[in-house]
């Protein structure tokens, strides 16, 4: 849409100048079709984040600010505060990110700088297979084999040892189950490692080989130059693939609902039972009715918002780094 | 990135003072003309392609030396050779002696790390860090161990004022290595590559993508290195090579069309003068006068 294209309409159409020729049909059809495509995302956004939010005003109304953000969930009195799943959703989410994010990068950073490739496929190849396992089966497997494991060879053990210590006690410290945050934030990080594996590997994969070299041409040993010129690169790139597992670990439901014990309650110890907004969703839903079933509703429209800060938030800091770096 | 790469972690430490520590001297400025690389009978391999075949040359200190000829004939894969910047491409493979000091380059116990620390490059296409203009010219020195706030300014502004490039960047020293021009930029590079106060730059083709003004800068740049440095550069450009070197390798390409090969071997190694005016092989002859390539 430049001046030159629309300085003369009447002429254009049977103009022979390459100057004013009217851009290639092909073009402008894809031009459209693009937009068209956003826009029906949005407007599908738009329509859920309505349709959910009629069907919990309800809750919202009744609840109020202060109601919505209590800790107090009993259905049987008609208390349906959100607050200790929030919280839930939050710190198993958190624990994943922290243990997934490291391991994800080391691994994406070896596979793509270190290990020779023709080992590299083969792993690359396990690490896109355990994407593929339905979460269901991570959370069967979760309570069943693991929690139980867990919670007698390292959770116990954990918890005696840092019984009193000030701050590690009221994170470790006792009680001690099987299902509960800390199992769900590790069941939660295996299941989004794979992809946040993957991601990081095809950005770090992109980053140009004379970009390595002027590192390797200073002296640069291998970490050194990962750091100097591999990382600048890939970093930003590596955020978006965080973000998008940490979406994918906060609004995971079944895995999350079969290991994290359930019930609802806001404690600093990560080794007790606890509960997520969209595993009390799952949990509950079938069951609810009225300003239950309106809260429950609410709480996907909660957790729809949440995701969405989170995102926009991580994206401006990325943002702001980005533009100091590329220096526009 | 296969054996070679291995090569680079098992050696991620500069060996406690290898041979080729001692000889580098740390006072950078040298004697002109002595031999400071001896290469004998080199050829190089990209797994089994023979990308160049029996070089062999002596390189001089604090002159500049030049290598020209027709694309393909290996000059780049030569210069790469002795910063073995040819073991990070994987299936290359260089034969032949190469000592630098009396040190051979390829020599068991030395470190391709230690290596690239006392010989530093210049590439063809500027490719700063993404990162800002200060943190380019400070990576070289902080990788070496230097932590001092203070030292680091001092070497920051001390290595792009030599590469002639301080004045146009000091009030923006923050700001990204990637919003300067490309001359501005190739002469970063150059300013990041001797923070670390090497003994060699290796340069490709530096000026290959820069006007003529900013050519005229790096040129003068390297008459002022070539007083505390050694100097090899790749060029296309005859004129260059005669404006700023003292030495000349013409390289060209030998063609089997039997199976199909084409090596690239070293022509003729002499003074520059020599190699413009007095050209002793034909070949040398037709390209200098513009005959062929
Ligand atoms: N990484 C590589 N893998 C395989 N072959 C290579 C590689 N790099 C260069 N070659 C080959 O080696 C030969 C010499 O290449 P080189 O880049 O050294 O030539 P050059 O003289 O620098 O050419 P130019 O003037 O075009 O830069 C060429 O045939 C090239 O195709
Ligand atoms: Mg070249």
């Amino acid at each position: 849409m430049s001046s030159v294209t629309q300085a003369d309409p009447a002429k254009q159409a049977g103009s022979a100048s390459p100057l004013t020729r009217r851009r290639p049909l092909g073009d402008r059809g894809f031009q459209i079709l693009a937009l068209a495509s956003g826009l029906l995302v949005l407007v599908i956004l738009v329509l859920i984040a309505v349709s959910t939010t009629q069907q919990s005003t309800d809750w919202f109304s009744k609840a109020g600010v202060k109601g919505i953000f209590s800790t107090d969930w009993d259905p049987a009195t008609n208390h349906f505060g959100a607050m200790a799943f929030v919280y839930g959703t939050v710190i198993t989410s958190v624990i994943a990110i922290i243990i997934a994010v490291p391991v994800s990068v080391a691994v994406a950073l070896l596979l793509t700088e270190v290990v020779p490739r023709r080992w590299a496929r083969p792993i690359v190849y396990l690490i896109d297979l355990l994407a593929v396992v339905p979460s269901v089966v991570w959370g069967l497997w979760g309570i069943l084999v693991f929690a139980p494991w867990i919670q007698s060879s390292v959770y116990s053990h954990i918890a005696s040892a840092v019984n009193g210590i000030p701050l590690l006690g009221s994170l470790f410290g006792p009680p001690v189950s099987g299902a509960s945050f800390f199992t769900a934030g590790i069941i939660l990080a295996v299941m989004i490692t794979p992809i946040v594996t993957s991601l990081s590997r095809e950005v770090i994969a992109t980053v140009p080989v004379i970009d390595k070299e002027g590192a390797y041409a200073l002296g640069a040993t291998r970490w050194e130059m990962i750091r100097g010129a591999v990382w600048p690169h890939s970093q930003n790139g590596v955020v978006g693939a965080v973000l998008l597992g940490l979406g994918r670990a906060m609004g995971e439901t079944i895995a999350a609902a079969l290991v994290i014990g359930s019930s609802a309650t806001v404690t600093s110890r990560l080794f007790a039972t606890g509960y997520s907004m969209p595993a009390v969703i799952a949990n509950q839903f079938p069951e609810a009715a009225g300003e239950w079933r309106a809260a429950l509703i609410g709480m996907g429209v909660l957790l729809f918002a949440l995701t969405i800060i989170v995102n926009l938030a991580a994206r401006g800091i990325v943002e702001r780094s980005t533009r100091r770096m590329r220096g526009a | 990135m296969e054996q070679s790469e291995q090569n680079v972690a098992a050696k991620t430490e500069l060996p406690k003072p290898t041979a080729l520590e001692q000889a580098a001297p740390q006072d950078v400025s040298g004697t002109p003309g002595r031999p400071i690389f001896d290469v004998r009978n080199v050829s190089v391999w990209y797994s089994a392609f023979k990308a160049v075949t029996d070089v062999s040359m002596t390189i001089h200190e604090n002159e500049i030396t030049a290598f020209i000829g027709s694309s393909g004939s290996g000059k780049t894969t030569v210069l790469r050779a002795f910063n073995r910047m040819n073991d990070l491409v994987p299936g290359a493979r260089v034969e032949g002696e190469m000592h630098y000091r009396g040190t051979p380059l390829y020599g068991k116990d030395v470190s391709p790390i230690a290596v690239r620390r006392r010989i530093g490059m210049v590439f063809q296409k500027p490719n700063p860090f993404r990162k800002s203009i200060y943190d380019n010219v400070a990576y070289g020195p902080r990788i070496n161990g230097e932590r001092n706030r203070r030292k680091l300014d001092e070497i920051v502004e001390r290595s792009l004022r030599r590469a002639a490039l301080w004045d146009e960047v000091k009030n923006r020293l923050k700001s990204s290595g990637l919003a300067l021009s490309g001359g501005q930029a190739q002469r970063l590079c150059i300013a990041r590559t001797i923070a670390v106060e090497p003994d060699v730059v290796l340069m490709d083709e530096p000026a290959s993508a820069l006007d003529p003004i900013a050519t005229g800068a790096i040129e003068d740049l390297m008459r002022e290195l070539k007083k505390q440095y050694t100097i090899i550069i790749v060029t296309h450009n005859m004129q260059q090579a005669t404006r700023v070197s003292d030495r000349t390798a013409f390289f060209s390409v030998l063609t089997d069309s039997k199976n199909d090969t084409r090596t690239g071997v070293l022509i003729e190694y002499g003074s520059t003068r020599q190699i413009f005016e007095d050209p002793q092989d034909s070949r040398t002859q037709a390209y200098v006068t513009g005959r062929m390539g």
